[in-house]
């Protein structure tokens, strides 16, 4: 007997058991009677991969009471046992999804308003005995706030996943995740173990409290916080309770994931991790390949997404060039992410996230296959890996006896293209995934009715059928079939008549026929029946999946337009018979030679000659220090924090190495830029100081050993003056003097306290209490005892006046006042004190309070003898700062090598840079400009920029870098052709970064 | 109560203030007087903004117009007729012209009650800029320092601003400072696309913005109506369409801002379907893709500064500073203009300077910022170039005034008045340098 309902093979009884296990559990109070069943059965003859490395051929699976109790081949199966054929049948252990957010409550990300001109919120929302940030939930447990979502569950077991860890992405501490299988029964089945991790991130969240709001915020923020429960675990007599910190203490043993979204944040994220000697499991973006060698050195487990883009929709030739080429290299090369890891010897495992991506994720996960990864590998990413990386490998993530009968089951290998999961077991309860077509049913007929004969093919089509209808004169059509419960109908017209059959399937001997009634034309009934002639022979539609996609484009760095595949290097380099702007006593020298060796400036004379060194010609061109900027926001990922002191924040744990201002300030012959925090507060973050080196990773841009600088601010914008609703204190110059001597005693008042405790013997130690480290009052010990520099943002002289009485009242000088637009003022008075100016050439007018500026700043400065540096702020200013400090010519009659010195050398001692930068003498490091003419000239352009002796910037490679590009681009635009992206009319591109200035801030853009 | 009285103490509280500022010495130049006697130039350099350059050259006028451009030999016995000034080794220029600025109707952008710019309403063709505009702008004197002696004053906003004014920089109110009262009416043509940021992924959607078919008809039954309107027989006044009338009588430029290529070639084709007779596109990089269109309908193109930062990360470094070469060449004519902070719109020289270093010759770049934004305006009958007949309003620079280390003005004419060049910053920068004793 035929049965249209079944599968393949019987199973359907024990989907029974998924309703009754919702009451299974002892503890609950019943309303029956028992109607316990045994839960024994076994699949045979399947092929059962055990693990990873595992395959046994027709093999035997024994479960009982939801785990697995015997693996093997030549196994019989015991009595009492219920036995399902498995022939042709691969079983798998199910997947499990390290990083869900499976069951937990949404979260609601409150729109933020622009902090300038919104009231601020200082203090945490949430109520309670929680932390002071809003954005550390460590006590948030995921195993109590955990629920079934069958709908979710349903999806996820469609895709391989039988268990998930599962927490709620909110906050930079994040709490715990639970362990879940995804069944649908009641919640105390489900949760396997109530913590399996701790989570964080550095994303705020649903927190509206304002600090953070900045990616160097969120870092110092998780800094901080790790070492305060450091501090209060120490304490024995907690001075006060604090349920998210002891929830950080008590978690500490387990898994500790953190959410990167990608390369740049994960090297972020490692450095907290070495920081606190923590094991981050690192939770990636899918563009690890980007900077292969450093996720390497990481030496971190990663959890990857296989969230491969959609190709783009290149029809329209008009907005072709919106896309960039990292978007178009990305498309290409991120399904080769997971094979490039493994290469490398990364360990990874996957995740179905971003849950958007879910439905296609086995599509992806064959395509992976397809780049290149081994199936071996693929699996053991999805079930042996997160399993060990939970510390959870004792009870999933193989098919051993012992563990729980999560395991799916398919029609063929899983990688194979066009094969069915059809089962997916969860602590041994089947859930039916694909009902395939009934194989039984398929094969070409002899169909009879009144009047007709025809051949009528059943075929398989996807996940169901295709049926056709041959009649005697060679037409073929393509007609209705259903199969509903045991019933099956069709539908069609022929000769101009309409039929209507239905009917069922029965069997005679061996012969398999289809029967029934049905009306033609509406009205006239008649009988009808099919007598198969033989059975389908298309054996489905699987593909094996072997490596078939090859990596034809490369990885660039940067990973973006005029990135290269080689990163840059020194050489030795002689520049021959030029004109050479010292900035040093010997002024400028004509027809001169200068060798750049070892990344510095070996020699300096007349008819120089060295073995094995690229000759540049200098006749008629001028060879100048590499300009530096003194002020600037390129190259990284934002740019103030909004805290009123922010200076525990680093400028450097925020490098974007991936910035196309890098490359085209190097084309305005920039070599070194000071990084600096905004100006929204009055003590800004602390400063990076970096080298242009284009192509370098972010900590490879840093000047090593730089001394430490600061970011302060007066004005309108410390005291939010355009901000009617503005809550923040202070809101004055006097309120800010105040601001700033506090910030001062507080922070000898913290060393003080330091150093009684540190005087302390061992033995009082323990019995007093350990003072808080506090990494903002030590960046304020560090400005005050004259060991970071502050650079501060100022316009007018009375404000400058009062920071500058401040200091002396404290003992340390002021570095540098950056804009300093009535620096012209008090000039006399800065030179006095010692702090130098770095101003804008002629910017003046654009808001009230550089109303008083003129474009004789810097001249009138640099005469009285203050260090002066004429600066950019500015994206765009950077790449033409020659011009800028020409106009202390054109304004005030400087002299074009001061004017030049204004832009390297006296910027180079405000940075305290000028003992190996600035000016071209011997021993120096070989940052140097070559330029086609004058540097004060209009009509001059740089035309090699080099760093420590490596030409980062040459006006001929430029040409040949457009074409590449142009090339590359085309090249991957055509694939994308081939591969039918579709014409979805709208272009879904990444977001290009705003223009960085003081003023800027994060929200402010995003909504 | 209270409140009145406060409304009323304000203005004479900044009054007083402003009258104290005067009293320290921070006065507006005084405007010069009317040209009495005439003047010849003698032994400089002259670019004449045409292309042509005259070493050793002359230049006269007389009652505020030019007499004479030459050799200083050709001038012959006229020369008697002339009060000469011997400006030897130094050059001679136009007066340069900024286009589509808020000179004179915004002063402190940051200080929103300092400027005169917002209006209510999409389509604002009737609004006349030069009623608004403030020759007492402490910008004017630093324009005129650097040598741009003509503003085109236009706001921005809606789709239709208004008509702009092209404005001498000296003069004792507008009326004395008019060039040209009604020179262009500025189109800010729709865009034709509209972008979404997706926070959580970082990503911007790039789609049809779906109002740019209603905003397009909308013009074109305004245009449509303009046209009927001028033969309707008793009809009820309509500022706005009256307003219109002047692009079809060739009396006003219609300045078309349009972006993206689409936009171009529609706006552009919007306005020769209705017979505009002066036609200028303020564009961006995008136009290049459309040179082809450009050239064909001999539109001439305002672009952005030179200086503009590369709008997506796989632009050229320079596309912006070769930009205004590529088109010149293909022989479309071409204006810079400025846009961003006002202040340093004074730098418009550099941004033609800064088109030389990539590509373009000299007085080629000269033209982008004289003659050929004069020609746009319709005003190269009286300004743009150095020719007899013209306004004298030119200037002379000791050095090349397109670089910045050369740009100094010894002495500038606007119609034969000589101009004080000397502006508030001077005065700081003497009284500062006094103080100091720098110089000394």
């Amino acid at each position: 007997m035929i049965t249209l309902k079944k599968l393949n093979f019987t199973i359907n009884c024990l989907f029974l058991l998924t309703f009754l296990a919702v009451h299974g559990q002892q503890t609950f109070p019943k309303n029956d009677i028992s109607d316990e069943r045994p839960k024994a059965f076994a699949f045979t003859h399947a092929t059962i991969v055990i693990d990873p490395a595992t395959t046994l051929e027709d093999a035997t699976l024994i479960i009982k009471g939801g785990e697995i109790e015997a693996v093997g081949t030549q196994i019989r199966v015991p009595d009492g046992y219920a036995e399902i054929r498995a022939e042709g049948h691969f079983i798998y252990p199910s997947f499990i999804d390290m990083f869900s957010n499976y069951g937990q409550p949404e979260v609601v990300i409150p729109r933020r308003g622009n902090p300038y001109v919104k009231r601020e919120q200082i203090q945490s929302d949430t109520k309670g005995g929680y932390n002071a940030n809003e954005a550390i939930k460590s006590e948030y447990n995921g195993a109590h706030n955990f629920e079934v979502d069958k709908k979710m569950a349903k999806k996820l077991r469609s895709q391989g996943f039988g268990t998930v860890a599962t927490f709620r992405p909110d906050g930079i501490a994040r709490g715990t995740a639970a362990l879940v299988v995804l069944g649908e029964g009641h919640e105390n089945n489900m949760l396997l173990q109530p913590k399996v991790a701790a989570h964080y991130s550095f994303n705020k969240g649903s927190s509206t409290q304002d600090y953070p709001v900045s990616p160097m915020g969120a870092i110092a923020l998780l800094r901080q916080t790790f070492y305060d429960a450091q501090w209060y675990a120490s304490q024995e007599w907690k001075p006060f309770t604090d349920l998210s910190l002891q929830a950080i203490i008590d978690n500490r043993n387990l898994p500790q994931i953190i959410d990167t979204e990608g390369w740049l944040t994960a090297l972020r994220a490692n450095k907290v991790a070495k920081e606190f000697k923590l094991d981050f499991i690192i939770m990636g973006g899918g563009d690890e390949y980007q900077r292969i060698e450093e996720i390497k050195s990481m030496n971190a487990p990663l959890v990857i997404p296989l969230n491969f883009p959609k190709p783009f929709d290149v029809s329209d030739p008009y907005l072709l060039p919106k896309i960039s080429l990292t978007d178009l290299k990305h498309w290409e090369l991120a399904p080769f992410n997971p094979l490039l890891l493994a290469e490398n010897n990364v360990q990874f495992a996957i995740t179905s996230h971003p849950i958007n991506q879910a439905t296609d994720f086995l599509r992806n996960l064959r395509k992976s296959v397809l780049h290149g990864l081994s199936q071996e590998k693929a699996l053991a990413a999805l079930t042996t890996i997160p399993a060990n990386l939970l510390k959870v490998s004792n009870r999933i993530g193989t098919l051993e006896k012992g563990k729980l009968a999560n395991f799916i089951v398919l029609d063929g290998n899983l990688f194979d293209d066009g094969t069915m999961l059809l089962e997916n077991y969860i602590k041994g309860e089947g859930h039916a995934v694909v009902q395939p077509p009934n194989k039984a049913v398929l094969g070409e007929y002899q169909l009879e009715a009144r009047g007709l004969s025809a051949t009528l093919k059943i075929q398989p089509k996807n996940k169901g059928y295709l049926a056709q209808l041959e009649a005697p004169k060679g037409t073929v059509q393509n007609i209705t079939f259903s199969i509903d419960g045991e019933m099956l109908g069709l539908a069609f017209e022929i000769d101009k008549k309409k039929y209507n059959l239905g009917g069922w399937v029965s069997t005679s001997g061996n012969q398999t026929v289809l029967k029934g009634n049905g009306t033609v034309d509406l009205h006239r009934n008649i009988s009808w029946k099919a007598i198969k002639k033989s059975d389908d022979t298309n054996n489905g539609t699987k593909k094996e999946v072997s490596k078939i996609a090859v990596q034809k484009g490369k990885v660039i760095y940067p990973f973006m337009a005029f990135g290269s595949e080689e990163k840059i290097r020194p050489k030795t380099i002689l520049i021959k018979n030029t004109t050479v702007w010292t900035n040093e006593k010997e002024g400028i020298l004509k027809n001169s030679d200068v060798l750049l060796e070892n990344g510095k400036i070996a020699k300096i004379g007349n008819d120089l000659t060295v073995k094995n060194a690229t000759i540049i010609d200098g006749t008629g061109k001028h060879l100048t220090p590499g300009i530096i900027d003194e002020h600037s926001h390129i190259a990284i990922s934002s740019v103030n924090e909004i805290a009123a002191n922010s200076g525990m924040v680093r400028m450097q744990d925020v490098l974007d190495s991936e910035d196309a201002s890098i490359y085209r300030a190097l084309a305005g012959g920039v070599v070194a830029a000071h990084l600096l925090h905004g100006s929204s507060d009055p003590i800004g973050g602390q400063s990076a100081l970096i080298k242009l080196k284009w192509g370098e990773s972010p900590e490879n841009l840093k000047i090593q050993n730089a001394a430490p600088f600061i970011k302060f601010a007066l004005g309108e914008n410390p005291k939010r003056s355009k901000s009617a609703p503005s809550v923040r204190f202070p809101r004055s110059l006097m309120g800010l003097e105040q601001f700033y001597s506090n910030a001062f005693s507080e922070a000898l008042d913290y060393k003080k306290d330091w150093a009684i405790y540190d005087q302390l013997d061992r033995k009082q130690k323990q019995n007093t209490a350990k003072p808080r480290k506090d990494i903002l009052k030590e960046a304020m010990l560090e400005v005050v005892e004259g060991n970071r520099h502050i650079s501060c943002h100022s316009y007018q002289q009375k404000e400058m006046l009062m920071l500058m009485d401040v200091a002396e009242r404290y003992g340390f000088t002021v570095n540098t006042f950056t804009h300093a637009l009535e620096g012209y003022r008090i000039a006399d008075k800065m030179k006095l004190h010692g702090v130098g100016g770095s101003t804008f050439s002629d910017k003046w007018n654009f808001k009230w309070e550089t109303r008083n500026a003129i474009p004789y700043n810097a001249t009138i400065m640099n005469k009285e003898g203050v260090v002066t540096a004429i600066n950019s702020d500015s994206r765009e200013t950077i790449r033409h700062l020659n011009h800028e400090a020409a106009k202390a010519i054109k304004y005030g009659g400087s002299s074009a090598e001061d004017a030049l010195k204004m832009i390297t050398l006296n910027p180079a001692k405000l940075l305290h840079l000028d003992d190996t930068m600035g000016s071209i003498k011997t021993g120096k490091s070989a940052d140097v400009v070559l330029w086609s003419a004058s540097p004060m000239s209009i009509y001059s352009k740089p035309e090699k920029t080099i760093i420590e002796g490596a030409v980062y910037f040459d006006i001929e490679t430029d040409k040949r870098l457009k074409k590449q590009n142009q090339k590359e681009r085309t090249r991957i635009i055509q694939l994308m052709r081939s591969k039918g992206s579709a014409g979805t009319k709208s272009l879904k591109i990444s977001n290009t970064k705003p223009e960085f200035h003081c003023e800027y801030i994060e929200q402010a853009q995003a909504e | 109560m209270m409140k009145k009285s406060i409304s009323i103490l304000l203005p004479f509280t900044i009054l007083f203030f402003h009258c104290s500022n005067e009293l320290v010495g921070q006065l507006m130049p005084k405007p010069a007087q009317t040209q009495t006697e005439p003047i010849l130039l003698v032994g400089a350099t002259v670019h004449t903004g045409t292309g042509e350059i005259i070493a050793n050259g002359a230049v006269g006028f007389k009652k505020g117009k030019i007499t004479y451009v030459g050799s200083l030999e050709g001038i012959g016995e006229q020369k008697a007729d002339y009060k000469t000034k011997d400006v030897s080794g130094q050059h001679i220029y136009p007066g340069f012209i900024l286009l589509n600025s808020l000179i004179g109707i915004e002063e402190i952008g940051g200080v929103p009650h300092s400027n005169d710019k917002l209006e209510e309403g999409d389509i604002n063709p009737s609004l006349k800029t030069v009623f608004a505009f403030d020759t007492g702008s402490e910008h004017i004197p630093t324009l005129r320092f650097n040598g741009i002696l003509h503003v085109e004053s236009i706001r921005s906003g809606g789709l239709i601003s208004g008509t702009s004014a092209v404005m001498e920089m000296d003069g004792w109110s507008w009326q004395e400072a008019i060039l040209k009262e009604e020179a262009a009416l500025h189109l800010h043509w729709p865009s034709s696309i509209s972008t979404s940021y997706d926070k959580s992924t970082n990503t911007r959607n790039i789609k049809k913005n779906s109002s740019y078919d209603e905003k397009v008809m909308q013009l074109e039954n305004l245009f449509s109506a303009a046209h009927s309107y001028k033969s309707i027989d008793g009809k009820r006044t309509n500022l706005k369409l009256e307003a219109l009338q002047g692009l079809f009588e060739g009396k006003k430029v219609l300045a078309v801002h349009a972006e993206e290529p689409k936009e171009i070639i529609e706006g552009i084709t919007f306005a020769k379907s209705h017979q505009v007779k002066n036609i200028v596109l303020v564009a961006t990089y995008p136009v290049l893709s459309v040179k082809e269109f450009i050239k064909e309908n001999k539109i001439p193109v305002v672009l952005p500064p030179t200086y503009d930062y590369p709008d997506h990360d796989g632009m050229d470094y320079d596309a912006y500073y070769s930009l205004p070469h590529l088109l010149s060449q293909e022989g479309i004519t071409v204006a810079l203009n400025h846009y961003g902070m006002l202040s340093t719109s004074r730098n418009l020289p550099f941004y033609a300077g800064m088109a030389v270093a990539f590509g373009m010759e000299k007085e080629e770049a000269l033209k982008l910022i004289t003659l050929n934004p004069a020609k746009i305006l319709g005003v190269d009958d009286r300004i743009g170039s150095i020719a007899v007949g013209k306004d004298a309003s030119i200037f002379v620079s000791r050095g090349d005034a397109l670089d910045v280390q050369t740009n100094a003005l010894s002495m500038a004419f606007i119609r034969g008045k000589e101009i004080v060049l000397d502006g508030a910053h001077q005065e700081s920068y003497k009284r500062y340098s006094a103080k100091y004793g720098h110089g000394e």
